[in-house]
């Protein structure tokens, strides 16, 4: 009898209760959708590895450091495996079409990178082309590419017209790992570059090492960089995170404003859904008022405005988390290679279900105390 | 019959009003027996829906007792008064009071949901109490599609779900047209007669106060006049 009672409360002004459920499905999926965007924003720290090191020059990320160091960092004692990569900034048609594009060392990089899963025979292929191509699921759906497909890149950062054979199409092992990245082999860059820019020749943009022991990070990190103090391109060296990190953090403004933005939505809702509830509280006060005059107590009363407003926001949180979803697969789609990794957690659906459970507890906080607390006699006289 | 079932003695109540203090009843007196069938009468402001409101256990005296079957309710907390009014006091109210959202059946209903009786047993006697009524055919019905009379039917059979001890009625006629309000005091007359209710019934209408056994006049906040 309660719970009917709750229901058809809920119910008795449809379009009210329609207006204020439609508004919490759109705030619930605002934020579920802009919570998403921060968890991409960060997908690439989240998805780095806690065994893998970065060093880079340590003036700056641009400037490059010189292949002879490979040979040092292979006999610093924990280091398991090294390889290298080069950013290599090329223009695929327009400006626009931007993806990540990396000169990496075939033979090594997807030792250390084991999350990016490629079938046998086409990373033989790709080690067979020096002009091959690796590019992940994501990129080459973007761009309609398949294995054989030959794409050309507008070099910026090493000038010229450069075409690439697509050899292989790698997966991601999960659903953090990104596949909207572009490979080629660094020997073919750096032949050209050799021939174009000798000084920049035998040069890498940073070193990847592999670490056995993830607690040794630190002292490992010191040790490295203690090796090349003093040399021509002193180095820099921090966790795949921490790297990670330092480019999130360039952006960390627009972080914020997200943030805040996503809860000042569910701010507005939670008032707007106060609102309706007061509206409600206060229309049925003489209903309250005979309720208690019957014999039921305070707190029955005030549960009937708490059960009402848990209602209504377990629909709209509901149809809100479950729209998140198809609409979240959109955006990302949309958005292509900005947001390489664009998945609703776990995390976000549980804080869409508190914001929503937070929004029917606060919003039924006055009304409900309003309610347990009406004089009968003058509730009564509120009829007629 | 002739037990006393209310015991009021040097009962009081003021309300305030502008910052002022305003006696609606003083140092009232009254014994209504077992049985009884009171109308109470009075003008406006007399404090006679105040007295009502007091001896249904729904309002608060500043001072005095009112025993209702040997217990001084004025002495009881508002948990220990709301299960009193829930097993004691039946309501009839002028605007009938009926939840909207519920059928006739589920209305009389309600009261039982307070106590420990299941829900086969619960819709049993609400189909009961509305064929004493004369509702049988309209068990499904929901307010909004009844006449006033109807309604007040359906008041009716909730105030008697419970088999309280008192059956307290304000003004219950005053929204109904003068046929409907002959078949209500009808009815109201039959639950006093045919079963022994204790009925007590504010009222400005002379015929109906007719039907009560005894009139108790009130007039600024003291009894005048009983018959």
């Amino acid at each position: 009898m309660f719970l009917r009672l709750v229901l058809r409360n809920a119910l008795r002004h449809k379009l009210r209760t329609a207006l204020t459920v439609l508004g919490l499905v759109v705030a619930i999926l605002a934020f579920g959708l802009l919570a998403t965007v921060v968890d991409a924003w960060y997908a690439g720290a989240e998805g780095a590895s806690a065994t893998r090191l970065i060093t880079r020059n340590a003036i700056s990320l641009v400037f490059p450091l010189p292949t002879t160091y490979r040979e040092k960092l292979r006999g610093v004692d924990g280091v398991t495996d090294i390889t290298t990569s080069n950013w290599f900034g090329g223009v695929y048609i327009t400006e626009k079409n931007f993806f990540p594009q990396f000169a990496v060392d075939g033979e090594s990089y997807f030792r250390v990178y084991p999350e990016f899963v490629i079938r046998d025979a086409e990373y033989k292929s790709f080690m067979r082309n020096r002009k091959g191509a690796i590019v992940g699921r994501k990129l080459a759906d973007t761009y309609g590419w398949k294995v054989g497909d030959v794409v050309p890149l507008r070099g910026t950062i090493y000038a010229g017209n450069w075409a690439f054979e697509v050899e292989a199409i790698y997966d991601g092992r999960d659903a953090k790992t990104d596949t909207s990245q572009f490979f080629f082999h660094w020997a073919y860059l750096n032949e050209t570059v050799k021939r174009q820019m000798p000084r920049r020749a035998d040069t890498v943009g940073v070193y990847i090492v592999n670490i056995a022991d993830p607690g040794r990070a630190a002292e490992l990190s010191m040790g490295i960089d203690e090796q090349f103090r003093n040399s021509l391109a002193e180095t820099l060296t921090e966790t795949e995170k921490a790297f990670q990190l330092g480019f999130v953090s360039m952006t960390e403004a627009i972080v914020v404003a997200i943030r805040v933005v996503s809860y000042l939505v569910i701010f507005i809702i939670m008032a707007v859904m106060a609102n309706t509830m007061a509206m409600s509280a206060r229309e049925r006060l003489s209903e309250y008022a005979t309720l208690k005059a019957l014999g039921f107590l305070p707190r029955r009363i005030g549960s009937l405005v708490f059960g009402e407003s848990l209602m209504i926001a377990a629909i709209g949180g509901s149809l809100g988390v479950a729209l998140t979803f198809p609409v979240a697969a959109k955006f990302g789609q949309a958005m292509g290679s900005l947001f390489p990794v664009f998945n609703v957690s776990p995390e976000t659906v549980l804080l869409q279900a508190a914001c929503a459970t937070t929004i029917a507890v606060v919003a039924a906080i006055v009304p409900a105390i309003k309610a347990s607390r009406v004089r009968i006699a003058e509730g009564l006289r509120a009829v007629g | 019959m002739t037990d006393v079932i209310v015991r009021i003695r040097g009962l009081a109540k003021s309300y305030r009003r502008g910052g002022q203090s305003v006696p609606v009843l003083e140092d009232l007196d009254l014994d209504i027996r077992s049985g009884d069938f009171l109308a109470l009468m009075g003008p406006s402001g007399s404090g006679k829906s105040t007295l009502l409101n007091l001896i249904a256990g729904i309002d608060k005296p500043d001072r005095g007792t009112l025993e209702v079957e040997g217990v001084d309710i004025t002495r009881l907390g508002e948990s220990d008064l709301a299960r009193w009014r829930a097993s004691h006091v039946g309501f009839i109210f002028q605007f009938y009071n009926l939840l909207p959202v519920l059928t006739a059946l589920e209305n009389v209903e309600l009261p039982l949901v307070l106590t420990s009786l299941g829900r086969r047993e619960r819709r049993e006697r609400a189909e009961l109490a509305l064929s004493m009524v004369g509702l049988s055919d309209r068990v499904k019905h929901y307010p909004s599609e009844l006449s006033g009379g109807q309604q007040q039917r359906v008041a009716i059979a909730r105030a008697i779900i419970t088999d309280p001890t008192l059956l307290v009625a304000d003004e219950p006629t005053g929204d109904l047209d003068r046929v409907s309000a002959g078949e209500i005091l009808d009815l109201i007359g039959r639950l006093n007669s045919e079963l022994g209710k204790t009925i007590i019934m504010v009222t400005h209408d002379q015929r109906a106060a007719e039907r009560a056994h005894s009139i108790v006049n009130l007039e600024k906040g003291a009894l005048v006049r009983a018959t």
